[in-house]
């Protein structure tokens, strides 16, 4: 169970970007975070990862406060796959997934096959297989989005938290992403919050979608209950939201 | 475990080692053969005097400076970052430019001046460069250079002022030190440096495994569980002692801490666990040669072996930079 309680940051004093911030994702569950830019979600999820600590209050899982589980344990049971991920030297889309095994290897021991075999069957699992032997700095930012992702399942976390994973995707990888998420929670129960303004791509594969103004989490619900289009036009603040069913899909636009 | 891959890279760079060792044993102007160092009192005086600690202080100096780069390259993920564009080099200089201008022999808590004072203004540049670069969580890559050209340039003004107020023989003991050279005589200053060279070393080799995390992403090497302020603060101390140790002895050698690790990544690859290891052996063997070369080089004279690595170093650095501003405009 992921669950932030109470959460207060401020990159400078006195200017809270998250205020008194509170919500829980139950375990083997996919959430969504939504919310107008600034609003304060690729922080929230920071604090979450333990990235970030918070001025107040508690960012938990299991009901272990982050502060108390050791880094490197930490890494094993959370994984977070931020926006983008610059790229300075020509690593192989291999070697970046490989720096996921880290957490479960000694400081002095290099990846074993095991190892590799895990790194390779993550980018298979995210359609990047083909990247293997590329070197990052020659992959598109869609290709390299989707090295971080694998990266981030190389590290077989029971909670994946992820910052925006579709904005670079193609139409079909960002279906792809969608239903690689669900699928690794219904055969592994993997928790995984996902921070997205592809509102699109949340019913019917999310379970829940808590959505943030100002640093505070203001709602929280099953899809159908918080993509509607008073909720949203009070997220966004713009009237011109709209809401429409087409199926099992709630479809989402701004006139 | 360690990968067979890793052996044979280690191998093979010792063995380049090896060869530079005997390089610059049996190369200059007094010819050597076994023949004369069991016969002739100069020449072994020559070999065991001279050409061996020169040797020994080029692979000393070679190494640490190398390792530095690649540590900084990792920490500041900017292949363009090494001791002497981040101006830790001319920090240490201008630091054991005072320490000369109060006379070599000084001391302090039984340490010589000179290597308190280098390591002093190397650990001041290094923070100085990292503070006006680094907004936020994000650490320029343009303001990171351009910082480190600017502390070198405040750096050379330092040490002319001194050159001008010191007395003639210190002045001229500080313009003969800020070239560069290996020249030394006996091992006394060799022994001092490795007690603080080799663990300063093999502690940095320590965070090898942070510094790939760290080259890779700083938010992403937090995730997995790299404490990157402790990382962070380790690397700039250690890189701190081992640029102002080898600055105080052998003065401002530039470029070997570029050279080097790009060099190492063209034959072995980026992972920097196994990157720094191979950098030290062949970071030796790269200034033996390149020390080699500036003795022999030019008949009748010995050149500076700060210029030979500048030489050296400079096209490479010019040629990484339009490298890297394509791959930005790509």
């Amino acid at each position: 169970m992921l669950e932030a309680r109470d959460l207060w940051f401020s990159w400078q004093p006195g200017r809270e970007v998250i205020r008194a911030a509170s919500f829980t994702l139950e375990r083997g569950r996919l959430g969504a975070l939504i919310g107008a830019n600034g609003s304060g979600k690729s922080t929230l999820l920071r604090l979450l990862s333990g990235v970030l600590s918070p001025n107040r209050g508690q960012a938990l899982f299991d009901g272990i406060s982050l502060h108390n589980i050791p880094a490197r344990e930490r890494a094993r049971r959370i994984a977070w796959v931020p926006q983008s991920t610059p790229a300075a030297f020509p690593f192989t889309a291999l070697e970046v997934v490989l720096t996921g095994r880290s957490p479960w290897s000694p400081r002095f021991h290099f990846e074993n096959e095991s190892d590799r075999a895990i790194a390779q069957e993550a980018l298979e699992t995210v359609g990047a297989g083909h990247l293997t032997n590329r070197p990052i700095t020659e992959l598109s930012g869609g290709e390299r989005q989707m090295v971080t992702l694998a990266r981030a399942l190389a590290q077989k976390p029971e909670c994946l938290l992820l910052d925006e994973p579709s904005a670079a995707l193609d139409l079909k990888h960002r279906s792809a992403l969608v239903r690689t998420l669900a699928g690794l929670r219904d055969r592994f129960g993997l928790t995984a919050l996902v921070v997205t303004h592809d509102l699109q791509l949340i019913d019917p594969a999310f379970d829940r979608v808590f959505a943030m103004t100002c640093g505070h989490v203001v709602a929280s619900g099953a899809p159908v209950e918080v993509l509607t289009s008073a909720s949203l036009a009070a997220i966004f603040d713009d009237p011109n939201v709209r809401t429409a069913r087409i199926g099992e899909r709630t479809v989402v636009w701004s006139e | 475990m360690t990968s067979p891959r890793v052996v044979r890279a280690l191998l093979i760079s010792a063995a380049v080692l090896a060869i530079a060792i005997l390089f610059g044993l049996w190369s200059g102007y007094q010819h050597v053969t076994l023949q004369s160092l069991r016969t002739d009192p100069m020449t072994r005086a020559l070999f065991f005097r001279v050409r061996m600690p020169r040797v020994a202080l080029a692979a000393l100096t070679g190494a640490a400076l190398s390792i530095v780069g690649a540590a900084l390259q990792a920490l500041f993920r900017n292949p363009l970052a090494e001791p002497f564009t981040l101006g830790v080099s001319g920090g240490g200089a201008l630091g054991a430019s005072v320490a000369i201008a109060f006379g070599w022999g000084a001391r302090a808590w039984g340490v010589p001046l000179v290597f308190v004072m280098s390591f002093g203004g190397a650990m001041l540049a290094v923070l100085v460069v990292y503070r006006i670069a680094r907004t936020g969580v994000v650490v320029l890559p343009g303001a990171l250079l351009l910082s480190g050209v600017i502390v070198n340039l405040i750096a050379a003004s330092g040490v002319l002022i001194l050159e001008y107020l010191t007395d003639p023989t210190r002045s001229l003991q500080i313009l003969r030190w800020t070239v560069g050279s290996l020249d030394i005589v006996g091992f006394d200053m060799i022994w001092r440096m490795a007690v603080v060279l080799l663990p300063a070393t093999v502690a940095l080799l320590a965070f090898s495994r942070d510094l790939q995390l760290l080259a890779v992403d700083e938010d992403t090497a937090a995730s997995l569980g790299v404490n990157v302020r402790r990382t962070e603060g380790a690397v700039y101390f250690l890189s701190s002692l081992l640029v102002g140790v080898t600055v105080a002895v052998g003065g401002t050698i530039g470029f070997v801490g570029l050279i080097v690790p790009h060099a190492v990544r063209l034959v072995f690859g980026q992972d920097l666990r196994l990157l720094m290891p191979a950098s030290v052996l062949l970071g030796a063997a790269f200034l033996i040669f390149a020390d080699t070369l500036a003795r022999v080089a030019v008949s009748s004279t010995e050149l500076p072996v700060g210029a030979v690595t500048a030489l050296l170093g400079g096209p490479i650095f010019l040629w990484l930079l339009t490298r890297r501003q394509r791959s930005t405009a790509m």
